[in-house]
């Protein structure tokens, strides 16, 4: 018990930081972050495994996230039957195509041995095979997004329940961590964390400009949730006989029948969001859990010591027959994987995607604050450091209200000087996680909560 | 005469403009290239550091025009970019000394120093952000054009006009100026010699008897000119806003690596490079075989590679192909 002292009480620190802001703000935010902590636990669990465990920077952290909210979107949306009528057949004949290019390169490749007319053979192929795509799906696609652009215009998805997509959404990932690792993994580490980077900001274009796939920009609202919806739940009765239940004393107080029917309606409203985000907080933690079962599991057995070892003396590994390239690989697919899961998830809970807002700074660099500050190479102070630094991020703006108020409590009211301040705290919580990160940086270089190896 | 034509369409929409997007490209990826090369990190705060720049040259233009100092027909930016230089000079060198110099003593990896300018990068953005605003600001006064579309009509009797920005003839100007100064400094000068002897080999260098306190103090100070003047000209001429400079940071990394990171002067074609590439895929050629084929050859389509919504695409896709082929870059810079 006492060893594991520093993370149940930083953890304590962390829950009870989280019921002040319900009880000083709303339950309802209190609530909102914590769901989005748990996405951002997830996020840096991920980042953790490639960063922590191997030493490999992934900066494309954006991409996987945007891939599994676009694994949720073609999962659960239904799909739009005119536009597989316009456009089906010759979408699924490129797929086809790309498949096949993929395929007689790779067989070029093993056939022949390196010369320049094998160069030449590829890029015959590469360049015959983009003009085909392009004549077989220009008009496929025009005629996709003409289908009832206000609405759909796009392919639509399966219509299945989205808690498939948290699955496809890994495998997506997944995928693109292998094309991506099979490319810049030789990199050093620099390199490969600006490469990543660049290919993420591909990814997404690809993403907001392809609208056949998932509408880009025009973004698709209104995804399936895995939770009852509050206007449900406002009119079940065994819903109303809890809120009932629950508020029973302040509800006692009103003695007038009219006045307590309307205070019950309003505290239904009122809990029926609780209920929902408590709902979706279940389920994040109930996924939380599970990561943070396999992966302490992985990091406390061979493969992670020897994970461990490839980390720390690549070389050394190497010559104890250590396949590093393809453990390096496997982390590299595994790692984005689970960040995957967290795309979708985050969309799940947004109910929407919005190709739009992937930005490096959100979805890339924060996650990266997050690892750093938790501690990397630990899966609890990933976690921690993802709540410690998602909280900070939504709760910047009231404590830079409040310093800013603090300071500048001898100027005026009407102060230019105080009003620009005020005007632009939004951006106090870029200060804020900077100046975090490299205090973090500077005096505990291993994070909030260090690494802990078990000698055997 | 329709071949004329023909060329004047591509000087006007592809050449000038790729020739001043590549000039403000260059100037940042030779600062990149250079902090790589002599610091040994990847700089992520280039682009705030550039936004920086920028914020404190508009800030002196303002000044300056509420005193009622202009420079006729140039912009009055011009006059206050100096200045901006000198803050941002301070900037960079109290950032140095605060957060880079200890990892320096302390011989950290390449990896942490990345890390830390991430943390420098989020203070500068909110810096900005907090002095300036996100907002989108243009701050270009004086003469807006140099040729004039129907000018050029006139001249030629041409078909097709020409435009030239004196934005446009600015940046090719200074970016002339600037980067022939550097280049002499590196390869003339003795300082600029010792921080190319520092950049190949730190051991050697050290032991010949280079300072390098003194090698990575020019380093920065050039680093914050090369920044200033790239980000004010990429205001000008087109439009300053602190995101924008934050996502030019990928195109000025891809130009490094492309280049060959670590060497400046690879950088600096490098910058061309991605520009030209940019531009050249995604306009769409068809007013221009409109002039060159018969009329009954004319293309139907819009005869564009891609569309331009894939503009930074391009940059990012011709960078994974130099990653594959050359790891060096094409101009051979430090091999990683």
């Amino acid at each position: 018990m006492r060893k594991n002292l520093d993370v149940i009480s930083a953890y304590s620190i962390m829950i009870g930081l989280i019921i002040l802001v319900g009880f000083l703000q709303s339950w309802s935010m209190a609530l909102s972050i914590l769901c989005l902590c748990l996405i951002s636990a997830v996020m840096t669990m991920g980042a953790n495994i490639q960063w922590g465990y191997a030493g490999l920077i992934n900066f494309g952290i954006m991409g996987y996230t945007a891939l599994g909210g676009l694994a949720a979107v073609l999962v659960s949306v239904p799909p739009v039957q005119e536009a597989w009528q316009a456009g089906g057949f010759n979408m699924i004949l490129c797929a086809f195509l790309i498949a096949f290019m993929v395929f007689s390169i790779r067989f070029i490749l093993k056939k022949y041995s390196k010369s320049k007319n094998r160069n030449y053979g590829i890029g015959a192929i590469i360049i015959v095979g983009l003009i085909l795509l392009r004549l077989i799906s220009a008009p496929a696609i025009e005629s996709i997004e003409a289908v009832d652009p206000a609405t759909t215009g796009f392919l639509g998805g399966m219509g299945l329940p989205i808690l498939f997509s948290w699955i496809v959404g890994a495998f997506f990932a997944g995928a693109l961590a292998y094309i991506i690792g099979k490319i810049a993994l030789g990199l050093r580490a620099d390199y490969l964390a600006i490469a990543t980077l660049l290919i993420s900001e591909i990814v997404i274009s690809v993403i907001k400009h392809e609208d056949w796939l998932a509408r880009g920009v025009k973004n698709v609202i209104g995804l399936k949730r895995p939770v009852p919806y509050e206007v449900d739940l406002q009119s079940k009765q065994w819903f109303i006989n809890l809120v009932e239940k629950f508020n029973q004393s302040t509800l006692n107080l009103i003695t007038n029948t009219l006045e307590r029917q309307e205070a019950l309606k309003q505290l239904v409203i009122e809990s029926s969001t609780v209920f929902v985000k408590l709902c979706f907080a279940g389920l994040f933690t109930v996924v939380v859990i599970i990561l943070l079962i396999i992966t302490q599991k992985a990091l406390y057995s061979p493969w992670g010591r020897m994970m461990r070892a490839i980390r720390d003396n690549e070389e050394a590994a190497n010559a104890m027959g250590k396949n590093v390239v393809k453990q390096h690989l496997l982390i590299f697919v595994l790692g984005s994987a689970i960040v995957g899961i967290a795309g979708a998830m985050m969309v799940t809970y947004d109910g929407l995607f919005t190709p739009g807002s992937y930005r490096p700074m959100r979805y890339t660099f924060l996650i990266w604050v997050m690892v750093i500050v938790g501690g990397s190479g630990n899966n609890f102070g990933a976690i921690l450091g993802g709540f410690a630094v998602w909280f900070l991020w939504v709760e910047a703006a009231p404590i830079a209200l409040f310093m800013i108020n603090f300071f500048t409590s001898g100027l005026e009211e009407t102060n230019a000087f105080r009003i620009h301040l005020v005007n632009s705290i939004p951006y106090f919580r870029f200060l804020m996680m900077g100046i975090g990160l490299l205090l973090i940086m500077r005096y505990r270089p291993k994070g909030i909560l260090p690494e802990k190896i078990k000698r055997i | 005469m329709d071949f004329l034509n023909a060329i004047v369409l591509l000087l006007n929409y592809l050449f000038v403009p790729a020739l001043s997007y590549g000039s403000q490209l260059a100037m940042g990826a030779i600062f990149v290239s250079l902090i790589y090369g002599i610091l040994r990190f990847a700089y992520f705060t280039a682009g705030d550091l550039m936004s920086f720049g920028t914020m404190f040259t508009i800030l002196f233009t303002w000044y300056f025009q509420s005193l009622g100092i202009n420079l006729g027909f140039l912009p009055t930016a011009l006059l206050a970019i100096p200045f901006g230089i000198i803050i941002t000079i301070l900037y960079v060198l109290l950032k140095d000394k605060l957060v880079f110099s200890y990892y320096r003593t302390q011989k950290s990896p390449p990896v942490m120093l990345a890390m830390v300018s991430i943390g420098t990068m989020f203070v500068t953005q909110a810096i900005v952000r907090i002095v300036i605003g996100p907002f989108d600001r243009r701050f270009f006064d004086g003469e807006k054009f140099i040729l004039k579309a129907n000018e050029f009509k006139e001249m030629t009797g041409l078909n097709e006009g020409l435009t030239i920005k004196s934005t446009q003839a600015i940046t090719l100007v200074v970016t002339v100026i600037v980067v022939s100064i550097l280049f002499w400094f590196l390869n003339k000068t003795k300082t600029g010699k010792s921080m190319r002897a520092y950049s190949d080999n730190e051991d050697l260098a050290l032991l010949s008897g280079i300072d390098p306190k003194k090698v990575v103090m020019i380093t920065w100070i050039i680093a914050a000119i090369l920044a200033t003047i790239g980000g004010a000209l990429y205001g000008l001429d087109k439009s300053f806003k602190p995101f924008t400079y934050f996502n030019n940071m990928l195109p000025i990394f891809a130009a490094a690596i492309v280049g060959g990171i670590g060497n400046p002067f690879g950088a600096f074609l490098g910058g061309y490079v991605i520009a030209f590439s940019e531009i050249l895929l995604t306009y769409a050629y068809k007013k221009f075989f409109v002039y060159l084929l018969p009329e009954n050859l004319e293309p139907d389509g819009l005869l564009q590679l891609l569309s331009t919504d894939y503009k930074f695409a391009v940059s990012f896709s011709i960078l994974v192909i130099v990653l594959l082929f050359r790891p060096s870059g094409i101009f051979k810079g430090k091999v990683l």
